[in-house]
Parts: structure tokens; C-alpha cells; sequence
């Protein structure tokens, strides 16, 4: 028999007995009604309460780490400008020292060239001479009419043949001076196209300039805003900081994937070095952890091959002098380079590995001492592809570091608005639940007086029959009390 | 700062990595060969055998074959063993002088009378001692018989033997002619040689009359 069971009177009969148990119950729930309301309403606070503290906590929290992130960002999004007009300064200085430096030499020779063809052009400005005066004697011997008379002919034929010498020596002349005025205009050419292409380089290099001293002013001007600490800056940043950080993730895992197949290429050959069948843990190999090392290693340089080249700033290389630097970016990169090379020994090795235990096994499966083919030089290529393969994934790892950078600091952000978003659900969950507590208590206290709603309303009853009488009463006149001795005075 | 926590990292996934308890990944295969009776006829499937396990065999993996006799319980029954090197091309080099080794075996073993007795028990006896030598994480007895035991009256092998943590592989076993005419004496025979063996503690019994499902057995544990 269950504990509801033995509480009925019916036991077969659970509503009659649920009812006269109802019955019974009634008067003892009215009688209690005023401490059970109070009873309903601090369990209903000692749930909401808290829970609307903590929402409230948490509000704040997430405030606070709202104008954290705000300041993270905005450091982060001036420091990134900043480094972007160092780099432009940087280059318009190297521009400046590079073109500049050579603009005196740049300058003579256009002074010179352009002298050299001020005077070509004064000498092939330098016309013939005009034709002497005796041509004026000759329109006048040319007005003289043939006569018929012998003599004057004679003369007239002598002249025009002394005439025609002295028309082709001028000729000749004119010729000859024109010729060699077209040769001193041949020879402006390779003059004006000098000077057309150094005007050119200048041009280039002043466009060059023009365009560095654009992009610092539009950094300048985005560090303006930046430092003006505006909403919209703040979700330019952060909306650059999401894409920045989605799209660093992706480049990291096609950079897991050639770690990966890196990983696959040496961990059989490794176990020729330390040894196969030696197990570190229950699955994990030590020629898979010495080709996880080396791949690590390979991983490390190339952080620190990118740091020294100044591609990252991961680590805090600023105060070692640029010497050490130096130093440190080919010692990283020789030591890649043994690196690589380790690989492409190890891709052979590998190579002969598989093909010895090819062999064995064909040796096993089939007649001992059967005659193998030649291996021929297409059978070879798989081995080269793995050298180059070998040789090549380790400076492709390299450059990881660059996303990886991204990635951790556009990580901080996303980080900081997902949890600001969570902080900010949580809390209004907890609000949302101290609200439904409350009005809990509320439905509780409303059910509690569904149930005794019969002496309830006997209660309202009383109340409003005895206001009734008191009504009434107010509104009869007072009736004049008798004496005792028959006096007629009132009270 | 951040390069500092991820070396940091790094090295405590080296350090609890390195000082993780080790455990012995080897494995141990004992090869015991039939060679009474007419089952030295079997020999040729004996060589499939023998180098489908070289060819599942690891570096640091131990092989054995030793060959059941009229008394089998001597070292000098094992025929041929090498327990193979870390490094994986001598561990070939070592396999292939193996399966020479005993590919000239058989050839001699064709042309030989074999055995009056069958003594398994000696073989078992034998073939556990080695295994337990190696110290291999896995051990295993590959019987090649037809399991009838036929001893001598001078030879005693009605003893308790041990061979706790031992799996033990019935293969190729045979029918003979009395098993036809009443198969319940084959069925009794395996029944009996499993209950000794799990008797004797081994971890696993199987019958393996197929070649094709060696895989089965070797290449699930690799």
C-alpha cells in the first residue's frame, strides 16, 4: 500500500476520499492561510533573489569586460595602424634615400642634355644665306627681248650657261646645308628619349611618393578615429577582427593538413633511427614522437624565421640589437635548412623501406629465389616527389607562423565578445528565472486560495454584512432614551 | 609571453607523455609443426603459414617454429627463430634469411618419414617456456596439426601445464578417417584440447581450418 493510499479514507474510491479529505482539510488551510502566504512569498524571494543578484552581477561583468575588449581593440587596432605608418615611413624613406640621393646626378645630366639640344637646335636654326645681289642683274637682263641680232644672242646663251653653273653649285649648297641640318635633328633623338625617360622615372618615383604619403594619410586618419574611441570604429575593428580570425583559422588548418602529411612521410623512416615497436604510451610510437618533434622543431624555426625577417612580432625580440638579429635569422634558417634536408633523407629512406618490404613479401608469397623485374625510372619518380615533398613542407610550415599570429590576436577579440555574449545570456536567464519565480510564488498563493475559496467567501460574506449593519446603523436616528422616573429630558 | 605558455604546454605533453607507465607492445608467435605421421604431407601449407606470419610481424616481434615429434619437449626441435631488430630493414633482412632457413627445412622434410608419435603436450610445454622467455606483451602458439596426441608408454604428459596469458591457435586441423566415420571423436578431440588449454590459463583458443582467415586472427592485433 503506498503512503497516498493509506491516506485515503476509500482506498477504491480515490475522488470521495480526495474530496472529504478536502473537506476536513479546509478549515485547518483557512486557519493557516496569513503564515502560509508569508511562507509562499520568502520561499518565492529566497529564489528570485539571488538569482536576480547574480543577473545583475553578471550584467555588470559583462559591462566591464565590454569596455575591457573596447580598450583591448582599440589598442590592438592603433598599435596595427601604427605599424602600418612605420612601414610606410619606412618605405617612403627608402624611396627618398633611394631616388632622392640620386636626383643632383639625375639633374646634371638633364641640364646637360638639355643644353646639348638648345644647341643642336641654335645649329639647325642657322638658315643658308640668301641669294647674292647679281640676281637682281639678271631679272634685268631677262627683261632684254630677243632681237634676232647675232651678238646679243651669243651673249644672252653665254650668260645663261654661267647662270646654270652658278644655279647647281646653289642648289647644292641649299642641299648640302639642309642635310646637315636634318642630321643635327637626327641626333636630338637619343637625346629626347633620355630625357623622356628620366622624366618618366621621376614621374614614377613621384607618383611612388604620392601614393605612400596617401596611405599614411588615410592611416592617420583612421588612427584619428581610432583614438576618438567611436561605436563604429569599435564594430569595423571587431567585425575585421571576426573575418581576420575565421580566415587565419582556415590557412591554419590547410597548415595542419600538410603537417599532417609531413607527419605521415617520416614517422616509418624514424623508426629505422629510434628504433620500430617501441611504444611511449598505449598507442603512441617513439618514431611517431620523434617525427612529431621534428615537425615541431621544423615549426619553431619557421616562428622564429618569420619573427626575425620582422614578418611577426610574437616574441619579445625588440630589445636584442640588430646584429643578434641577425645571427638568429640565419641560424633559424640554417637549421631549417638541415631540417629540410633531414626530410629528404628521410623520404629515401622511406622509399626504401616500403620497396624492401614489397620485395620481401613477393619473396614470401611467391617461389623463393623467382626472378624480380628492373626497377626503370618511372618507378623512381614517387621517390623524387617524396624528396621534394620533404624538402618543401618545411619551409611551407614556416609560414604558419604568420597566420598563427593572426590568429592569436584576432583570437582575443572573438574570445572577448563570445564571452561578453555569454556573460549577457547567462544573465538574462538568470533574470528570466528569478521573474518566473516570482510570479511562481504569486500562482501559488492565488491556488492556496482557490482551495479554501469556501470560508473565503463566507468571510467576504461576514464582511460586507456586517459593513452593512454598520451602514445602516449610521443612517437610523438615534431613539430618545427613557428615564426611569418618567422624565421627558433625552440623553 | 604567449611563445613562453605554448613552449610551456609543449613541454608538459613531453614530460607526461615520457613518464607515462610503458607498456610491452611485442608480440611472440611459437609455430608448432606436425611432423608425425602423414601429416608431413601438410608441410607446404606449413610454409604459407609461416611466411604469412613474417610478413605480420613487427620490429621487435619474436617468431619460432618448432616441430612436433615423437618427444617434443627439447630445444633442439625448434627448427628456426629470430627475434627481429628495430630497425625495420635488418628486421627484413632477418625475416628473409627466416623463411630461407625454413623453406629448407620442408624441402628436407618432404622427402623424411615422419614421426611414429605425436607429442603436442612436449611441443605446448616447449613452445610456452620460449614465449615466456621473450617477455612479449602478446604470446601466442600456432599448433599446425590435427591435435590427435599418440605418445609412447614411456613418455609422460599427463601433467598440469601453464600457459597463463598465452593464446593458443588450433590450425589446419585436419580430419582423419575415424573422425569421418563418427565426427563426434574430431568435435571431442577440440573440445578437449580447449579445455586443457583454458584449463591451463591461456587467454584465447581458436580452430582455424581456412587459410584465407589468418587475417582474422593476426590482423585485428595487428
Amino acid at each position: 500500500m503506498s503512503f497516498l493510499q493509506s491516506l485515503l479514507i476509500w482506498p477504491d474510491r480515490l475522488l470521495p476520499s480526495l474530496l472529504v479529505l478536502l473537506l476536513i482539510a479546509v478549515p485547518f488551510l483557512y486557519a493557516a492561510r496569513a503564515p502560509m502566504h508569508a511562507l509562499i512569498k520568502s520561499a518565492s524571494r529566497a529564489v528570485s533573489n539571488p538569482l536576480r543578484l547574480g543577473a545583475r552581477w553578471l550584467a555588470d561583468t559583462a559591462v566591464r569586460l565590454r569596455n575591457r575588449n573596447r580598450q583591448v581593440l582599440f589598442a590592438h587596432g592603433s598599435h596595427e595602424v601604427k605599424q602600418s605608418i612605420e612601414r610606410d615611413f619606412e618605405r617612403v624613406t627608402m624611396l627618398v634615400q633611394r631616388d632622392l640621393e640620386g636626383y643632383p646626378v639625375l639633374q646634371r645630366k638633364l641640364m646637360d642634355e638639355i643644353t646639348r639640344i638648345e644647341e643642336d637646335y641654335k645649329k639647325s636654326g642657322e638658315v643658308p644665306m640668301p641669294p647674292p645681289d647679281w640676281v637682281k642683274a639678271i631679272e634685268s637682263i631677262a627683261k632684254i627681248k630677243a632681237s634676232g641680232d647675232g651678238v646679243v644672242e651669243h651673249i644672252l646663251v653665254e650668260i645663261r650657261d654661267a647662270l646654270g653653273k652658278i644655279y647647281q653649285k646653289v642648289v647644292s649648297e641649299y642641299r648640302s646645308a639642309y642635310q646637315e641640318r636634318h642630321h643635327i635633328l637626327k641626333g636630338f633623338l637619343p637625346f629626347w628619349r633620355s630625357v623622356n625617360q628620366t622624366l618618366q622615372q621621376v614621374d614614377r618615383n613621384i607618383t611612388s611618393l604620392q601614393v605612400s604619403a596617401a596611405k599614411i594619410d588615410a592611416n592617420v586618419i583612421k588612427l584619428e578615429h581610432i583614438s576618438a574611441r567611436g561605436n563604429d570604429v569599435a564594430h569595423a575593428l571587431a567585425s575585421s577582427a571576426s573575418t581576420q580570425f575565421f580566415v587565419a583559422g582556415m590557412v591554419m588548418l590547410i597548415a595542419f593538413g600538410g603537417a599532417y602529411v609531413n607527419f605521415k612521410l617520416i614517422a616509418l623512416p624514424m623508426s629505422a633511427m629510434v628504433g620500430g615497436g617501441d611504444y611511449i604510451t598505449e598507442t603512441l610510437q617513439a618514431s611517431e614522437v620523434a617525427a612529431l618533434v621534428i615537425i615541431l622543431f621544423e615549426t619553431l624555426m619557421g616562428l622564429f624565421l618569420m619573427e626575425t625577417l620582422r614578418f611577426t612580432s610574437l616574441f619579445p625580440f625588440g630589445s636584442i640589437t640588430e646584429k643578434m638579429r641577425r645571427r638568429l635569422m640565419w641560424a633559424s634558417l640554417t637549421i631549417l635548412l638541415v631540417l629540410a634536408g633531414v626530410e629528404v633523407a628521410l623520404a629515401v629512406m622511406r622509399d626504401t623501406i616500403i620497396s624492401a618490404d614489397v620485395a620481401l613479401k613477393h619473396q614470401l608469397g611467391s617461389a623463393v629465389g623467382s626472378a624480380h623485374a628492373e626497377a626503370g625510372w618511372v618507378t623512381r619518380i614517387p621517390t623524387f616527389g617524396q624528396m621534394i615533398l620533404g624538402f618543401t613542407l618545411p619551409f611551407a610550415l614556416a609560414f604558419v607562423a604568420i597566420p598563427l599570429e593572426t590568429f592569436i590576436n584576432s583570437g582575443r577579440t572573438v574570445l572577448g565578445t563570445g564571452l561578453e555574449l555569454a556573460l549577457q545570456g547567462l544573465a538574462f536567464v538568470l533574470r528570466f528565472t528569478a521573474n518566473v519565480a516570482k510570479e511562481a510564488g504569486r500562482m501559488v498563493i492565488m491556488l492556496y486560495d482557490v482551495l479554501i475559496f469556501a470560508p473565503l467567501a463566507i468571510e467576504r460574506w461576514l464582511w460586507s454584512y456586517r459593513e452593512g449593519v454598520a451602514r445602516r446603523n449610521k443612517l437610523r436616528p438615534v431613539p430618545p432614551l427613557k428615564r426611569a422616573s418618567g422624565s421627558q429630558e433625552a440623553i | 609571453m604567449k611563445a613562453a605558455a605554448t613552449l610551456g604546454i609543449l613541454g608538459a605533453f613531453l614530460f607526461v607523455v615520457a613518464c607515462a607507465p610503458q607498456a610491452n607492445h611485442n608480440q611472440a608467435v611459437y609455430v608448432l609443426i606436425d611432423t608425425s605421421g602423414t601429416y608431413v604431407r601438410e608441410m607446404n601449407k606449413a610454409q604459407v603459414v609461416v611466411n604469412y606470419l613474417l610478413g605480420t610481424i613487427n620490429p621487435g616481434d619474436a617468431l619460432a617454429v618448432g616441430r612436433v615429434k615423437s618427444r617434443s619437449f627439447s630445444e633442439k626441435e625448434i627448427i628456426a627463430k629470430v627475434s627481429l631488430g628495430k630497425d625495420p630493414i635488418a628486421a627484413n633482412a632477418q625475416k628473409r634469411a627466416f623463411s630461407e632457413q625454413f623453406a629448407d627445412f620442408t624441402k628436407i622434410e618432404r622427402q623424411a618419414k615422419g614421426s611414429r608419435y605425436t607429442d603436442i603436450t612436449g611441443g605446448i610445454i616447449q613452445a610456452a617456456e620460449y614465449l615466456n622467455e621473450t617477455q612479449a606483451g602478446r604470446k601466442t602458439i600456432v599448433i599446425f596439426s590435427d591435435m590427435q596426441e599418440e605418445l609412447d608408454y614411456k613418455t609422460v604428459r599427463d601433467i598440469p601445464i601453464k600457459l597463463d596469458g598465452i593464446r593458443v591457435v588450433a590450425l589446419n586441423v585436419t580430419k582423419l578417417d575415424a573422425d569421418n566415420i563418427d565426427p563426434r571423436r574430431y568435435l571431442d578431440r577440440l573440445e578437449w584440447w580447449e579445455k586443457r588449454a583454458r584449463t591451463a590459463g591461456a587467454s584465447d583458443w581458436k580452430v582455424v581450418n581456412d587459410m584465407e582467415h589468418l587475417d582474422r586472427i593476426f590482423k585485428k592485433n595487428g
